[in-house]
């Protein structure tokens, strides 16, 4: 009985490390799903709505590539991951892909083998504080109890922030944010820190989010994008430049509402290429000349998924910020589709 | 010249492997045992096959970098510059601290509940059985969590006992019970401390040595000490006395607030406390159905013989009754206690930083060597588990019937 526990396992590895040799491109639309990892819930990234169904930023990226590679943007199988479980989800190929605000980082890319195949969210880490406890500056909380997740670059970032300005604290580690709102409110810790998007969005589903505060502090860099895994670049490519038509549309202006009269009666030569009536560039990445319109008309551009998710009309209420576009002052830039 | 006959021997020929009853289960067992290498050994190479074309490669270098979390309940000394070893060995410490506490509070929820459940008196009796019904009958994961949620909502946040309102106030001025721990008052070792704990050690042993002396005596003349109040004095006087006469020496650190959480004293997480908690309750329903099965084991003839010569009810199950049960209670003991180290690893469900919350939980994920770690976590376990299986079976060996 043990024996036989332990071959399977063995077998299990030796399987599934066989299957991510594989073309994941020509595995998805073999399979006809795209296999995505997710939050386990983040009100304005990734969390199902009230029908079950799942909604936002970084669930659109999902939904974009399916809709590029296989032509519908529900064929997603989102799976939930945790802070800990994510990167073996991805390696061992459970799912395809994570959209999972995942900060890109040296040693994620190159020792972990991931490829981070762009930023959808320059992001830093904050710290969110009731007002009651009439903190101003993160300097200020010296011997406070802080919540963290565990298993992220935050939970680094906590300890590197208070050891530079020679200050103690007490971690207590949480394993999802729902447990670490739910320690916070509860006042077993004194604030809660991570990603300043993440904050935003986790007080927006306070009862009373008027009573909380971010502190000024952004302690960290967190580039947040999707990651495929290292050694598949066809694949990689896909996803990367599914990302990057969004973004790109925003810059041309092309919207959900107007692609399919870009597609015919655009003159830029760069739309054209872009939504497939001019050039090859589909055929090239493996996929049909409608890829990008697709990803782009169930979806929208990259501004509109920002507007409907997170953006300053939605509870969560973040600016644009680093997150505009070059043109307009921020950081989000698409190499050219030429 | 003499010729020499060897005596008719059975010639082994090689059909007699398959034909000869003496050999056939050997046959097949040996073809068994060589299908199952060859097996193991494919899908061992397999496994490193796809594993080195991956890139994985099986490494512990990462154990000297630093680790560059913090832990806030430990026993050793530890901050995020040292390495993931040491955080490991937090780790470790961690999880037998929260083994040892729980098998503690089991056994002595367990042998009480066990007892109990025997008792003539309905209520109690039946309070027991509902105790264990409840409580082995429900996932420890679920107790774990349910106390841990009702200790962070029901208890005050720190800073209710702030201010001149304060909504919430320590207990005798030292004990504070707050949603993130308990916090208690601890020793201060002074000069000369170190005389009084040794004075005190000294007495344990003079109370042993007492009891024996008066057990030695009562066997040998009949004459019977008593032996529950000069314990207590050769426990407590001298120690007292040598307390005073160094001029006090040890002290005590309250707790007190400041800043945002009360500092000084020995703070009892939340998390250790829901976690060691949780594994007495559950383990301590198992543990009672033990005692009961082993006090029922004892033949009823026992108690009877023992009331027939006076003894008195309390007596009878202490000398009589519980002596005789432990031969039967020991053996399923020992697995409820591996069962309590292992199911310690339900930490992660609160934070309680263990091994698998250090080592298995943050340095896996921020090295990213998943495989390197969870073996190292397996051996870890084993030893533990094959250790405390070998301690506990000398102490069965010591308590079980001697057949002479």
């Amino acid at each position: 009985m043990k024996k036989s526990v332990f071959l399977g396992a063995l077998t299990v590895a030796g399987l599934a490390a066989g299957a991510a040799a594989a073309g994941t491109l020509d595995d998805v639309k073999a399979r006809g799903t795209l296999n995505c990892g997710v939050t386990t819930g983040l009100v304005g990234f990734a969390a199902p709505d009230a029908n079950g169904e799942w909604k936002g930023f970084d669930v659109s990226v999902c939904r974009a590539v399916a809709a590029a590679v296989l032509g519908d943007a529900t064929a997603v199988e989102f799976v939930p991951t945790t802070g800990k479980t994510r990167f073996t989800a991805l390696a061992s190929g459970e799912i395809d892909m994570l959209a999972r605000n995942t900060t890109w980082t040296f040693s994620r890319d190159v020792d972990l083998k991931f490829t981070f195949v762009g930023v959808n969210y320059y992001d830093g880490q904050g710290f969110m504080v009731p007002k009651a406890l009439g903190v101003s500056s993160a300097k200020e909380l010296d011997g406070a109890t802080v919540c963290v997740q565990t298993g992220t670059t935050t939970e680094l970032n906590l300890a590197d922030f208070f050891r530079a300005n020679n200050i103690s604290y007490d971690p207590v580690p949480i394993e999802t944010n729902a447990e670490g709102q739910q320690q916070y409110l509860a006042g077993a810790c004194d604030t809660y820190t991570t990603d300043a998007s993440g904050l935003a969005a986790t007080r927006a589903t306070f009862e009373n989010p008027g009573e909380h505060a971010l502190l000024p502090e952004i302690i960290s860099k967190e580039p947040l994008g999707p990651l495929v895994r290292h050694g598949d670049d066809e694949w990689g490519d896909v996803v990367r430049w599914t990302l990057n038509a969004l973004i790109t549309a925003e810059e041309l202006g092309v919207t959900s509402a107007n692609v399919n009269e870009m597609a015919s009666g655009s003159t830029n030569p760069e739309v054209k290429r872009l939504l497939g009536t001019e050039g090859t560039l589909g055929e090239m990445l493996g996929l049909d000349a409608d890829w990008a319109m697709r990803a782009i008309s169930s979806q929208g551009n990259y501004g509109e998924i920002f507007a409907t998710t997170i953006g300053e009309e939605t509870p969560i209420a973040l600016s644009r910020g680093l997150n505009a576009q070059w043109t307009n002052g921020g950081l989000i830039y698409s190499p050219p589709f030429r | 010249m003499t010729t020499m006959t060897d005596p008719p021997q059975g010639s082994f020929r090689l059909s007699m492997l398959l034909y000869d009853t003496r050999y056939r289960s050997m046959t097949f067992q040996a073809i068994a045992l060589l299908t199952l290498i060859v097996a193991i050994a494919y899908l061992t190479n397999n496994l490193l096959v796809n594993l080195a074309a991956q890139g994985l490669n099986i490494s512990y270098g990462f154990l000297a970098d630093p680790a560059g979390y913090d832990i806030d309940q430990r026993l050793i000394e530890y901050d995020n510059q040292m390495s993931h070893s040491r955080a490991a060995l937090v780790g470790v410490l961690n999880t037998l601290l929260v083994a040892f506490l729980a098998c503690m509070m089991a056994t002595i929820f367990g042998v009480i509940a066990g007892v109990l459940r025997l008792s003539k008196n309905w209520l109690v009796s039946k309070l027991m059985a509902f105790y264990v019904e409840i409580f082995r009958n429900i996932p420890v994961l679920i107790w774990i969590i349910i106390i841990y949620t009702i200790m962070t909502a029901v208890l005050p946040p720190p800073n209710a006992f702030r201010g001149d309102n304060a909504t919430s106030s320590m207990l005798m001025d030292m004990f504070a019970f707050t949603n993130r721990g308990i916090y208690l008052p601890a020793p201060v070792w002074g000069p000369g401390s170190m005389v009084v704990v040794a004075v005190f050690i000294a007495s344990v042993f003079g109370v042993f040595a007492y009891r024996r002396y008066a057990k030695t005596l009562l066997y040998s003349t009949g004459q019977l000490l008593p032996t529950g109040w000069p314990s207590l004095v050769i426990l407590l006087v001298p120690t007292i006395l040598m307390y005073f006469i160094m001029g006090r020496p040890v002290g005590l650190d309250t707790p007190a607030l400041q800043g945002f959480n009360f500092r000084g004293g020995i703070k009892v997480g939340a998390p250790l406390i829901a976690l060691w908690f949780a594994l007495s309750i559950y383990t301590g329903a198992f543990i009672a159905e033990n005692v009961r099965a082993g006090i029922q084991a004892v033949s009823k003839g026992q108690t009877e013989a023992a009331g027939a010569l006076g003894l008195r009810p309390g007596r009878i199950m202490n000398l009589v009754v519980l002596p005789q049960a432990l031969r039967v209670i020991i053996p399923p003991l020992i697995s409820q206690y591996l069962n309590i180290t292992k199911n310690s690893s339900l930490a992660i469900a609160v934070g309680y930083m263990d091994i698998t919350g250090t080592l298995g939980g943050i340095t896996l994920n921020q090295t990213g060597r998943a495989i390197e770690c969870v073996l190292l976590l397996m051996l870890f376990y084993l030893t533990i588990s094959l250790s405390i299986s070998a301690i506990m079976n000398v102490y069965n060996n010591s308590v079980k019937l001697k057949e002479r």
